[in-house]
């Protein structure tokens, strides 16, 4: 990693360029370049270079996801969360019928993705009741993605037998001491078992891997590299496996936390299209946590997958509830909202991509 | 019809074939499809949505007019690939299939022995399968073997644009293939779909390029006349590419035989 940095301090115009026009497959070392103090400068030529790599893989559509939270209980103190245990927020865990309320909602939306979301908590989200949320979902969603706490190899195994193709899973922070320092009680405190836990579901079976690092917490350049090297293990070791990589960044939650290391949009936006132009393949995500200019802006770039008209409290779409959301929402346009815009565009806006018929 | 193209039984005056994903809308997809002069037309399975709130890919692609070629893309496996063909045919779609098996979803090359597997067991369901294959000339032989309608070998990777990488290969098999040979994937622009045609491909399929391009239903009329201007120079008869020194009369005719 520090060769990487040094390798970024020290690149020029015409380094930015040769990573650009190369036509094998670009690696770490490219990757570098292209986040390098050099390629800021020159963004709108790396821009364009991703925009069209994007375009040749995965054509002018854009996938829409939602989020499903079904639990904000968390035993896990994770100092920039709004679920974090140690704070006093009104807690909820969806029961099974209000899941199906929600995922209703949701297909009624047009929403054949969903991605269900919950803190950590083995009593009061056990493995069994994620199990059937998933089987909830499942009737209303030919995809089911998982952001939940990581598992073993078995227990991913029967989340796949539920009808789970997907598992998004943060590292969080890449940076081993900052992590420890951000992540101060509970089991989300392994580092090394949060890192395995991607290929853990790979190898379970688990079709779509997601992960990312929550930017701000830590200096983002380096976290790039580290995020980066996760993808490429990750990808030469489950070649079966659908890689996508997530870019959110730290927002305002219950837990009134400053970013000590705030990312700008243009840094965002750098990251965004050296991923794109490192993995041409991936999934590049973004949620609603960004503002609907900058999503507007980045869909051109190089993101392939958005959510809309998301709510990040448990029951929150089927109107006002008590319970905290996770993190403020910035673009709080519908969905059809988001697909009209989409189109205006250029793009065509994909609601499913996937099919019962694939489930094992 | 003067020099129809022939696939299980059925003939098309269009020797292009159109994917309909990655297009910026329903309506550009419509319209390029129209402008291609295609006749049959791609469509993945894993996008159908009969019940969707806000649009079915099928909703765009008049089935009097074009027929729908149901794909597996997004199967792993054979069995996935047969589950996805019989819910095509389920539900109405086509018992036409065109039989994708990728289970790396990063570069999407196809599996040569689960795309065999699952031909066999589709012929003999009733299907018309048109298996995407790499250019492998004893695959191809195989396959033909197992009944498949067509045999469709890349030209280079789904979406690279880089045209005929595979060009030794495809030519093997435009030479010996007994069912109709269509390039698909790797096409990038209208000179590799004519190029394709010239060696004596029987038509080509083309997605990406068209679907990518700034104007998507210009770019589809280049590809119609690409392909047309390919299949000409082949049906012409293009000089082949030997030594032009080559004389009239025998060089040794003077030695009288031997």
């Amino acid at each position: 990693m520090d060769e990487l940095e040094r390798r970024a301090e020290g690149a020029t115009a015409a380094d930015v360029r040769a990573a650009l026009r190369k036509e094998e497959r670009r690696d770490l070392r490219d990757l570098a370049v292209l986040l390098s103090p050099a390629a800021a400068e020159m963004l709108e030529e790396v821009a364009l270079a991703s925009s069209r790599l994007t375009g040749r893989r995965f054509g002018r559509t854009i996938l829409l996801y939602a989020p499903l939270y079904i639990s904000n209980e968390c035993v896990n103190v994770c100092t920039y969360c709004g679920f974090r245990r140690d704070i006093d927020v009104s807690r909820l865990t969806l029961a099974p019928e209000e899941i199906e309320r929600e995922a209703r909602y949701l297909a009624g939306e047009g929403f054949r993705h969903i991605l269900l979301v919950a803190g950590e908590h083995p009593k009061k989200i056990p493995l069994d009741y994620v199990e059937r949320a998933v089987r909830v979902t499942r009737h209303f969603a030919p995809s089911v993605t998982l952001e939940v706490q990581p598992y073993t190899a078995g227990e991913y195994g029967r989340l796949v037998a539920a009808g789970a193709d997907g598992v998004t899973l943060y590292q969080e922070v890449y940076d081993e001491e900052r992590y420890a320092s951000y992540h101060t009680h509970g089991p989300k405190k392994d580092y090394a078992d949060r890192l395995e836990a991607p290929c853990r579901a790979a190898e379970s079976g688990i079709r779509r891997i997601g992960i990312g690092a929550l930017l701000g917490l830590a200096p983002w350049r380096r976290e790039a590299f580290l995020l980066a090297a996760h993808a490429d293990s990750i990808l030469r070791r489950y070649w079966r496996t659908q890689l996508a990589v997530s870019f959110p960044r730290i927002r305002d939650a219950a837990s009134h936390f400053d970013a000590p290391a705030p990312v700008s949009d243009r840094d965002l936006a750098a990251m965004i299209c050296a991923f794109r132009l490192v993995f041409p393949d991936a999934g590049l995500v973004l949620s609603t946590r960004e503002s609907r200019e900058l999503r507007d802006g980045l869909v051109r770039l190089g993101i392939t997958q958005i959510s809309a008209g998301s709510k990040t409290e448990p029951g929150g779409y089927g109107g006002p509830r008590e319970a905290e959301g996770q993190f403020a929402v910035s673009d709080s346009r519908s969905p059809g909202e988001v697909a009209e815009r989409l189109a205006a565009l250029g793009f065509e806006p994909v609601w499913k991509d996937w099919e019962e018929a694939l489930h094992g | 019809m003067t020099d129809p193209l022939m696939i299980a039984g059925k003939s098309f005056a269009s020797r292009l074939l159109i994917g309909t994903g990655k297009f910026p809308s329903p309506e550009v997809m419509a319209a390029a499809v129209g402008a291609s002069g295609a006749e049959i037309v791609t469509v993945s399975l894993r996008r159908v949505d009969a019940g969707a709130p806000r649009g079915n890919i099928l909703d765009s692609i008049d089935p009097e007019r074009y027929l729908i070629l149901p794909n597996t893309s997004g199967a792993r496996d054979a069995e996935e690939a047969i589950r996805l063909a019989r819910l095509g045919r389920a539900g109405g779609i086509s018992r036409w299939v065109k039989l994708e098996v990728t289970p790396h979803p990063h570069h999407l090359l196809p599996d040569a022995t689960e795309t065999l597997s699952a031909a066999r067991v589709l012929v003999k369901e009733g299907f018309v399968v048109l298996p995407y294959i790499q250019a492998d000339p004893i695959l191809a032989r195989r396959l033909a073997e197992a009944g498949a309608a067509t045999v469709m070998p890349l030209g280079s990777p789904i979406g690279t644009n880089r045209g005929l990488r595979t060009i030794d290969s495809i030519r093997m098999i435009i030479e010996e293939s007994p069912v109709p040979v269509v390039v698909d994937a790797g096409l990038g622009a209208p000179s590799h779909a004519a190029e394709a045609m010239e060696l004596g491909a029987d038509a080509v399929l083309v997605n990406t390029a068209i679907a990518s391009a700034e104007d998507p239903v210009a770019m589809a009329e280049a590809f119609r006349l690409g392909t047309e201007a390919g299949r000409r120079a082949f049906l012409a008869g293009a000089a082949p590419g030997r030594d032009r020194a080559e004389a009239s009369s025998p060089l040794t005719g003077f030695l009288g035989e031997s």
